[in-house]
């Protein structure tokens, strides 16, 4: 019961919420809104216990695949976002074979070779990746009507209640997965790797298939980005985008659900609200560098670890609302063998 | 024919020297302390603006905005191991993250200090030294070539031939081990640090004059210094010598023939097989735990 309340409260919350925002602000709400897309997916992809550096390229996959489509094919936008999704999710099963092969800091190196052999190809052919200016004139979303709601999408209010209600189906996908026997696996393959190896479980497989899931995720959240911006070039899947995923998530943490989200939240409300506003724009990498070196020295489980410490007293079981719980603080810390 | 394969091993040549500066001190840091340093690119970018601000602006000597350089820097590194690495010590990711925060903080300082503009700074000499028309080594680039050799000569003999060295290599063999003998965990990374970081300093202010200096200049250092240490084996400076020459001529050879970024695709692709065929690198041992 309460927990329906608080579901409700926020959705309304949520649906009130570029109301009360100015144009520029309701833009970086649709972005933010993607962003939670895009690190909620780094997260499943994390919790087999390997860090990727190839998330944002992949993301880029879903964005470049999705436009093409459009563009050349004339498939319908929509139906192209998915079909975006599919790919990125097939490209992360083609690299997923060497990658592999690799871990830990080896499979961090590799990932990051990979995607970045995948960027600089973006840039060096032409046709049809556009080269180093990229993609333009992306189709937008076709407008449309729901009786109870007109969708124009010249407004970032409309593209926002497009992007959130997709955002929302695929986060409670994920949180499905997560809660499955499926997802249960990825933990175990993760903290205990060698006893899952020793029950039958394939590993490798386990690992894959987290690698693809997320993939997938992330390259819907391209598709949504190019198909609002109307415009991609490689260096908008570049490794500073990467760096803003990765501090995200470790700002946050990553043994709960919601810590990466909480991350990229607070981070982009810190960022574009409080320093955009006040006029730090020169000072911006340099305070996001402070706050990652910070937190990973004095707040090395995340902001999450605050929250949960904070919600204890009103949990009738421990940690009974997070899947890990019981498993050991999922620092980046402990990762890496 | 000939000629434009000479120009190009004097290039490749040329680019080796400055890159093995940079992968042998990143292979250092992570030898001694096991931390993968992201902002080493960073610490090049450093070391060129010294020269930048001392040289171009200041007027000073070259030779002493190098020194400055190399010191400078080094003390950088002083700083990150104490504020960062040390604190992280059992946390080698953590150590990697933080070092990607560093390199945003410098960064940013230098876009704020210097603009993001790119730097002119006046080359330190216009002579060339002619073999034949086509295959020409400007002095500058003779000079970054002499450097790399001295300095990496002097470290093969610390390594090699001191206590301290001899210190470093056991504590990058077996920190345990090392340090129940008596060896200061603290001081060999504080060496390895200061060294490792000043050696990429020392590598990006020989180069400030030749190439473009611009707050983002250290991210193609990094990366090629990452491909360079594992093809040459993670944790083998010897191996990153030599991957550095050999990376070196690959690279130039491919840009003179087809282009830059085709180039960087080979390059990162040679990585990405050395990762999958052999992790130890062409020239590694055994794996470090």
């Amino acid at each position: 019961m309460l927990k329906a309340l608080f579901w409700i409260a926020l959705a309304a919350a949520l649906i009130a919420l570029p109301h009360a925002l100015s144009f520029s602000q309701q833009e970086i709400l649709v972005f933010l809104t993607i962003n939670v897309l895009l690190v909620a997916s780094y997260r499943l992809l994390t919790l087999t216990g390997e860090w990727s550096l190839a998330h944002v390229v992949i993301m880029g996959v879903g964005a470049y695949a999705s436009a093409f489509y459009t563009k050349e094919f004339g498939v319908f936008v929509p139906v192209s976002m998915l079909l975006g999704a599919v790919t990125a999710a097939l490209v992360a099963m083609v690299l997923s074979y060497p990658l592999f092969r690799m871990k830990g800091f080896y499979f961090l190196i590799g990932s990051f070779a990979a995607g970045e052999i995948i960027r600089l190809l973006w840039k060096r052919f032409r046709d049809p990746f556009g080269g180093p200016k990229g993609l333009k004139g992306i189709e937008p979303m076709p407008d449309f009507s729901i009786g109870i709601y007109d969708f124009d999408f010249f407004e970032p209010v409309s593209y926002y209640y497009f992007a959130a209600t997709v955002v929302a189906v695929c986060l409670w996908l994920m949180w499905r997965i997560e809660r499955s026997p499926v997802g249960l696996t990825f933990h175990a393959v993760h903290w205990q790797d060698k006893l899952a190896q020793a029950a039958g479980v394939n590993v490798q497989a386990y690992r894959t298939l987290a690698f693809v899931i997320a993939s997938g995720f992330a390259g819907l959240a391209g598709a949504l980005m190019a198909h609002y911006i109307g415009t991609i070039n490689p260096n908008s899947f570049d490794v500073e985008v990467m760096v803003f995923v990765l501090t995200w998530a470790i700002v946050g943490g990553t043994a709960t659900f919601y810590g990466p989200i909480l991350g990229c939240v607070v981070l982009t409300i810190l960022n574009e609200i409080v320093l955009r506003e006040m006029g730090f724009e020169q000072m911006r990498p340099l305070i996001y560098g402070a706050i990652l070196i910070l937190s990973i020295l004095f707040l090395p489980n995340g902001l999450e670890s605050l929250v949960e410490r904070a919600l204890k007293p009103f949990r009738r079981t421990p940690a009974s609302g997070t899947p890990a719980g019981d498993a050991p603080p999922a620092s980046p810390a402990s990762d890496t063998p | 024919m000939i000629e434009l394969l000479a120009q190009t091993g004097l290039n490749a040549l040329y680019a080796a020297s400055y890159i093995s500066l940079v992968a042998v001190g990143l292979v250092l840091i992570f030898g001694v302390m096991g931390v993968i340093n992201f902002a080493h690119g960073e610490l090049f970018m450093v070391g060129a603006y010294t020269v930048v601000a001392l040289y171009a602006d200041l007027q000073m000597p070259f030779l002493v905005a190098i020194t400055f350089g190399l010191i400078f820097v080094g003390l950088l590194g002083l700083v990150m191991e104490r504020s960062m690495f040390r604190p992280l010590r059992d946390n080698p990711l953590g150590g990697l993250v933080a070092s990607i925060g560093f390199l945003m903080i410098l960064q940013a300082l230098a876009s704020i200090g210097f603009g993001v503009r790119m730097e002119h700074i006046p080359p330190v000499t216009q002579e060339v030294i002619v073999f034949s028309e086509k295959v020409r080594l400007p002095l500058p680039r003779l000079f970054v070539m002499v450097a790399a050799v001295v300095l990496l000569g002097a470290l093969w003999y610390f390594l090699r031939r001191t206590r301290f060295g001899w210190a470093l290599r056991a504590s990058a063999q077996d920190p345990e081990a090392a340090a129940l003998q008596g060896i200061s965990i603290n001081q060999t990374a504080r060496i390895a640090m200061f060294i490792g970081a000043g050696l990429a300093g020392v590598a990006g202010a020989l180069t400030a004059p030749l190439v473009s200096v611009n707050p983002h200049m250290g991210h193609s250092v990094i990366v090629t210094a990452f491909i360079v240490i594992i093809v040459g084996g993670v944790g083998s400076l010897e191996g990153a010598v030599l991957a550095s020459v050999v990376y070196a001529f690959v690279h130039t050879v491919v840009t003179t023939f087809w282009d830059g970024v085709i180039a960087d695709i080979v390059g990162l692709s040679l990585m990405l097989l050395v990762l999958i065929v052999k992790p130890t690198g062409l020239f590694g041992t055994a794996e470090r735990a």
